[in-house]
This record gives C-alpha cells, sequence and structure tokens, in this order.
C-alpha cells in the first residue's frame, strides 16, 4: 500500500520549517532521518521523544529520539511506515521540511541522573525489539561514552527487520541478535534469548531496559519479575500533544494514573498494565474505532465537516 | 429612533443567531453579530455616565462610554482606537468574555432593563476593523530591551501586545504548532472562528513587533535560566495556562472511549478533526456524556452533537449551580443537549473489548452551602441508575502544567502547582520572572487572564524601568 503525498508544502512560505538533512533505509518501511532541529538538538537527552507533524493538515506523531549532534544541531528519528502518516512521512526526502518539530519531550533515561558509582556496579541489558532498537541505541551510546559498559539483545521477527546492528555493536560490549524465524543469530524472541543468557550462559543482570512493541515489554516484564530483575520499558501510547494538555496517553502503573509524556516515557516495567495500555493503544486502530471512524468517513463530508 | 418609546429603550436590541436545528449540524458561527444599524441602534442606549461603572467591571478598564460614544457618531475606526489602547483581542472578548458578570453587569441600564449590550457592540467594532483593514497603532520608538513571554494564549499575547506598545522587544514562546493557547485548542470555532477572528487578532500583535516561536515547550526545550542567561531576556512573563485535565478516579475511567475535555477539544479545535481534510482522527460517539458543567463541558457537548451524536451533560449539582455562562447553557438546551442534572457518576461501563458502555450513576440533592458557596450535592439513597453510552468526556477542569516550576529554580507554587505571583504587578518569587492567567489562578476566563497578561506588562516595565 502506497500512500500518496499530495499534499506539498503550500504552508511553508515563511521558512520555519525543520529540514532533512539525511535519510537513509533500515529496513523494509523502516527509516531513520537526521532533521535540523537546533533547539531540541541543544538540549535533548536519550529516553525523550519529539512531535513531527508534517504539514499544515498531518497529525502530531511522537517518534522517540534516536540520536543527536549538537555540533550539527540535528536530531535522528527512526519509524516504521505502517499508518497514512508514517507512510508519508517516508516520502519526505533531504532537503524538504516537516513544519513542525516539537521537543525534547517527556524526562530523560534515569540511567543518566543516577549517582555515578551506583551506574558502574550495574549490570544492564537492553533488549530492543523491532523499531525499538532506535530509542535504545542512544541509551547504549550514552553509556559506552560515560564508560559503562553494557549488553544488548536487538530482537525482530527476521533477519530484514534487524535495524541499527553495526551501529549498536560499535557501543556495546555484546550484541546478540535474535530472530523469531531463526533467520539471523539467536533462533527465538527476544524472551528466550534472556532466558538462554541467564540460564545458559551464566550471565548475570541487575537491570533490564526493554523498548519495543507493547507486547514484548509485557512479556519481558513478566519473565524478568519471574527472574528477580529490575526492568524499564519506555512506553509509546496514543498521543496529541506530548505536553500533559490532553491525557490520552494515561497508563495505569501500579495503582496510579501517569501520562506517559510527562511521566515517562520510562517507567517501571512490573508495574505497567500493559493489558489496559494495549487496549487503548488499539482505540483507533480496533474494529470498533475503525467503524466509526469508517462511519465518518462513508459519508465522505459528513453534514458537519465544515469544509463545503 | 426618535419613533422607538420608553419601553423599548428599556430593551437591548436583540442579535441574530443561526436557526438552533441548522447550527447543531454545523461548526459555522452560532451568533451573527450586529449590522451598523444595529450597533448603532443600541449603542444610543448608552447614557454616557460621568462615572462609568462599566469600566470597573472590566479586568482591562476599557474606555467603554468611549468606544460607543464613537460607535453612535458613525466613526467605528475611531472607536477600534479607543478600545485597541485598551485591549489586543476585541474580537475575542466581544465573543467569549462573561459580559453579564463583568462590565454589563454594573451598567446603570441594567436597573431598570436591559444593560447595553457592550460586549456584542465591541465585536461588532473589532470585525468592522478586521473587514476594514484597520490595523492597531505601531509602537513609536523601541528601547531594544529583550522580554520573552511563555504561551501565545490570552495572557501571553496581552501581555506581550503590552510590552509592544511600549517600546519593548518582546519574543513568544509557544509550545504548540499554533499560536493561541485556549483560543485555538479549547473554544470551539462555532463560538470563535479561528481562521478570521483569533488568527487576526494574532496577526494584529504580531504587527505590533512581537515575535512569536512555535514548538518551544519551556522547561523542556529550554529553562527560563537559558532564557536569560543565554539569550539575553531582561524579563520573563509566564502565562502557561492550566493545561493538565482533571479526572475523577472512578473505575474504568481508562476505558476506550473516555476523553477528557481537553482531548476532544484539542482533537476537533487545534486538529481539526472534524474536517476530513485533516488527518487527526476523532472517536465522536453516538451517545456521549460530558461529566462536569463549566463552558468547557458546554464545548465538548456542543462539538459531540455538531458530531453526530446524541448528548447528555451530567453534573452533580442544579441548574443554579452550573458554572458555564447562561449563554452558553440556553445555547446548548436550544441545540438540544440533554442535561442530566444532580447527577453523579459513580462507575463506568466497560465491555468485553475494554470500550466504554455505560456509566453507572447516582441522583443527588442539595444540603448546606460547602466551602464554596455552592450547596454541597449529598448522594440520595438507592437511586442509582445505568446510563446507555459509547463515549465519556470528562469536563472537571484543569490545573496548571508543572513543567515550568518544576524546572525554575526558586519559583514558588502553591499547593495546587499554581505559581504564587502578585496580583497587581505579576511579580514571582524570582527576581525578573512574573506571570499570570490560569498558571497563576487555575483555570479561569479569557479576559482574567487578559487582565493579569496586562497588569504584568506595566509590572515588567516598572521592573525594567527602575533595574
Amino acid at each position: 500500500m502506497q500512500v500518496e503525498k499530495e499534499r506539498g508544502f503550500t504552508d511553508m512560505a515563511g521558512s520555519n520549517g525543520y529540514t532533512i538533512t539525511k535519510k537513509e533505509s533500515l529496513a523494509n518501511s523502516i527509516y531513520l532521518m537526521d532533521v535540523k532541529a537546533p533547539r531540541v538538538s541543544k538540549n535533548c537527552y536519550p529516553g525523550q521523544f519529539v512531535i513531527v507533524k508534517m504539514d499544515e493538515k498531518g497529525e502530531r506523531i511522537p517518534l522517540t529520539i534516536c540520536d543527536y549532534d549538537r555540533e550539527a544541531e540535528t536530531v535522528t528519528i527512526v519509524f516504521q511506515a505502517i499508518g497514512t502518516s508514517t507512510q508519508m512521512m517516508a516520502q519526505y526526502e533531504v532537503g524538504e521540511e516537516f513544519r513542525d518539530f516539537t521537543g525534547p519531550l517527556g524526562h530523560r533515561s534515569e540511567l543518566i541522573d543516577m549517582n555515578r558509582e551506583e551506574l558502574s556496579d550495574l549490570k544492564i541489558l537492553f533488549v530492543a525489539g523491532g523499531v525499538g532498537a532506535a530509542p535504545v541505541y542512544p541509551q547504549v551510546k550514552w553509556m559506552k561514552e560515560n564508560g559503562y559498559e553494557v549488553d544488548v539483545i536487538i530482537g525482530a521477527r527476521n533477519k530484514e527487520l534487524i535495524i541499527l546492528e553495526d551501529r549498536m555493536k560499535e557501543y556495546a560490549k555484546n550484541c546478540y541478535i535474535a530472530t523469531d524465524d531463526g533467520s539471523y543469530g539467536f533462533h527465538g524472541n527476544v524472551n528466550d534469548c534472556i532466558k538462554d543468557l541467564v540460564n545458559n550462559q551464566a550471565k548475570h543482570y541487575d537491570l533490564v531496559v526493554a523498548i519495543g512493541p507493547m507486547i514484548m515489554m509485557k512479556f519481558v516484564s513478566i519473565l524478568t519479575k519471574e527472574l528477580g530483575i529490575k526492568t524499564i520499558v519506555s512506553m509509546n501510547p496514543v498521543m496529541v500533544d506530548g505536553t500533559g494538555m490532553c491525557g490520552a496517553c494515561r497508563l495505569t502503573i501500579g495503582d496510579q494514573v501517569k501520562f506517559a509524556c510527562v511521566d515517562g516515557p520510562e517507567f517501571d516495567g512490573h508495574l505497567v498494565n500493559f493489558d489496559e495500555a494495549m487496549k487503548r493503544v488499539q482505540m483507533y486502530k480496533t474494529e470498533e474505532g475503525k467503524k466509526v471512524l469508517r462511519e465518518k468517513e462513508d459519508t465522505e463530508h459528513h453534514p458537519n465537516c465544515g469544509c463545503h | 429612533m426618535e419613533d422607538r418609546d420608553r419601553m423599548d429603550i428599556l430593551k437591548k436590541v436583540p442579535v441574530s443567531e443561526q436557526d438552533p436545528k441548522v447550527r447543531a449540524t454545523n461548526f459555522e458561527e452560532v451568533c451573527y453579530g450586529y449590522n451598523i444599524d444595529e450597533a448603532k441602534e443600541e449603542a444610543s442606549r448608552c447614557i454616557q455616565c460621568k462615572n462609568p461603572k462599566c469600566v470597573g467591571g472590566c479586568p482591562v478598564s476599557i474606555d467603554i462610554p468611549g468606544f460607543i460614544q464613537e460607535v453612535v457618531n458613525n466613526d467605528i475606526e475611531e472607536a477600534f482606537k479607543v478600545i485597541s489602547k485598551y485591549s489586543s483581542l476585541p474580537a475575542v472578548c466581544g465573543r467569549v468574555c462573561p459580559q453579564e458578570s463583568q462590565c454589563e453587569e454594573r451598567c446603570i441600564r441594567g436597573i431598570k432593563g436591559d444593560p447595553v449590550s457592550i460586549g456584542k457592540l465591541e465585536r461588532y467594532v473589532a470585525d468592522w476593523a478586521r473587514e476594514h483593514n484597520i490595523t492597531p497603532d505601531k509602537p513609536e520608538k523601541l528601547n531594544g530591551t529583550k522580554v520573552a513571554v511563555i504561551g501565545a494564549g490570552p495572557a501571553g499575547l496581552t501581555c506581550a501586545g503590552d510590552l509592544a506598545k511600549m517600546g519593548y522587544d518582546v519574543t513568544i514562546f509557544e509550545a504548540l504548532h499554533e499560536p493561541g493557547g485556549v483560543l485555538v485548542y479549547g473554544i470551539p470555532e462555532f463560538r470563535l472562528p479561528k481562521d478570521t477572528v483569533v488568527k487576526t487578532e494574532i496577526d494584529n500583535v504580531k504587527s505590533l513587533g512581537v515575535k512569536i516561536e512555535t514548538n518551544v515547550v519551556i522547561g523542556k526545550s529550554m529553562t527560563i535560566d537559558e532564557l536569560m542567561d543565554e539569550e539575553g531576556f531582561e524579563a520573563v512573563f509566564i502565562g502557561s495556562g492550566a493545561g493538565l485535565p482533571k479526572f475523577m478516579g472512578i473505575p474504568g475511567e481508562n476505558a476506550n472511549g473516555v476523553f477528557s475535555a481537553n482531548e476532544y477539544l484539542t482533537r476537533n479545535n487545534l486538529m481539526k478533526a472534524f474536517d476530513n481534510n485533516h488527518d487527526t482522527p476523532i472517536i465522536a460517539g453516538k451517545k456521549v456524556a460530558v461529566v462536569g458543567g463549566g463552558n468547557v463541558a458546554m464545548d465538548a457537548a456542543r462539538t459531540a452533537l455538531r458530531l453526530g451524536a446524541e448528548v447528555y451533560i451530567v453534573y452533580r449539582r442544579g441548574e443554579e449551580e452550573l458554572p458555564a455562562r447562561v449563554e452558553e447553557v440556553h445555547h446548548a438546551k436550544e441545540e438540544g443537549i440533554i442535561f442530566k442534572l444532580l447527577t453523579n457518576p459513580k462507575e463506568i461501563l466497560v465491555n468485553d473489548n475494554g470500550w466504554v458502555c455505560g456509566m453507572r450513576c447516582i441522583e443527588m440533592e442539595l444540603g448546606e452551602p460547602d466551602a464554596s458557596g455552592r450547596r454541597s450535592p449529598i448522594e440520595k439513597k438507592d437511586s442509582e441508575f445505568v446510563l446507555e453510552l459509547d463515549t465519556v468526556i470528562m469536563s472537571l477542569g484543569t490545573s496548571p502544567n508543572p513543567l515550568i516550576s518544576s524546572t525554575t529554580k526558586g519559583l514558588d507554587v502553591n499547593r495546587y502547582k499554581c505559581i504564587i505571583a502578585d496580583e497587581e504587578t505579576g511579580i514571582t518569587s524570582r527576581e525578573g520572572v512574573f506571570a499570570g492567567g490560569d498558571a497563576v489562578t487555575g483555570a479561569a476566563t479569557v479576559i482574567l487572564a487578559m487582565g493579569a497578561g496586562k497588569a504584568a506588562a506595566i509590572g515588567i516595565d516598572n521592573y525594567l524601568k527602575t533595574k
């Protein structure tokens, strides 16, 4: 399915936009882009996210920061072109501009603010699932650059969907690859790989940072709870403003309601109510949600749309 | 006008509105406003008090008899200039100010009849100026001193506009992708048209020399310390509003189909979900309950109605206690919103797929007045019932966003996370930092925020002059 980027750049007259300085295809339908955004680049850290709005009519799309270059004043984003908006985003090329690029939003990784001695005592395993390798990468890089060695698992359905492997290997002490179909690296999902490392290879970890699809983070959290390893996950629920205003991203963490945008996006994986979060993230994707939207679209210009 | 009899002069000139049945299906503006003849006739009802009480009722002290006299004189441009001395957003205020409890409440005409329709006259003048491309006068002299304003809502725009008129070099930093704050994300199109009214008034503020930088979240993209130490701003005004929505804390509140009014309205107003040419989706709902009784609740209810839903307002007190403006309640009823008053939700019922399917409510009765002076609602025994619904919109008020206060050292807040600031000057606990509007008071009205922005502009000017 291809979506046409038919809208052009009519509202870019003032050229206050955010220019794409680099575009790279990481895998089938997964793209990396460097975007010039001086204010974001200056103050962002691993763990935080940005909101991209492509043009006047676009959605506000939250994307976790994959990297940043303070000198070049750029921020790196990685996205999978699966929805209408991200497919349109995939058609932007170097030199073109996004209308809006806001951030950094959310809290930075708690590792960055941790006591350095405490941090050097921790044996950390990062677990990246699919596109989740993008937000894991800057954390691994930051750890290495600050003198801490960490292990990483990159998991995906198959070899084609493994991304950022070379970059990750540059900064990780050990980088394990796991594919569900066994087409590359360890044959099995990330949980099988964690079990193998802990049970068969006598690896010991004090902390797991797991970022990927919610279903993966859920099962990693269940496993690490059994194994008694503290676990941090990065939540990616539906958002509108990303600054605490709408509450669309609310999650149940333990017995409290938290907003992923301002309280997170990283939380204790053992406290997250994943089942609720997974239902909420489907709100505009489930049959019921789609039906509502379809009904709206069916009438084409429903009597209230105000565009005629 | 001589042929109006004595009884007529006691009544205001009625304003034409879109038919309720028609407007319930569109997002066009409800109120059409006066035409020139109606405006002049209404203006002639002003008796030009020597000691005009109305001015004291206006948070920005507009010379009301002054501009009304110009309308009588048929010099609308001059009337606009009079208003512009005091307000940067007259077309907005003429539409959304609660005049009935401010200027119009104090009008002498109101003792024996209807008060002069000051709001509708203000709107007429501002709309006329827009249609005739009249813009406010530019500042004569610039002083080059840089002032930062955080938030491009009513407080920030007013403060920035007033400082620019005094000659300051003002930059507004706005977190969202459009300036306007609640004027663009909160108040719907049918009460406040965005492309015409709001955009023009923001352009007027820009024409005074104010710069607006969007997509900057102060507290995240940059701190107040950086603004002052690195970017050379000598004073900062915080007008960041009250953005955090409140929820009830009842079971089922995180089900699919439960939204904050902020989310519902932001999707519809800022992101224009009502227009299929825009990408942001909205789940409008077929049977919708809006919980709450304020102006925001009315806005959410009337938006859901226009998106095709059957809509209930669920409010725990009675009609008398509804915090919304009488005009908004009246419009909502005309359009067919069903009011379930003295009713409080206990639980949101959720189906197997995680979606709202109903709301268990209980009837209430009013007891003794509470701390707010309103009679407190008490549950009626054995009165629970279920309202079948597919969507619930929580409109229980908002509180200030702690993004700025938590990242600014030495900035004191109260226990509601509201920034503590002097009402007269906007002065906070931090030198050079001023604040006003909802960030200080918690959720209030557009005009009160404008009043605070205005006061702070004077406060900032005094501070910078004596620094």
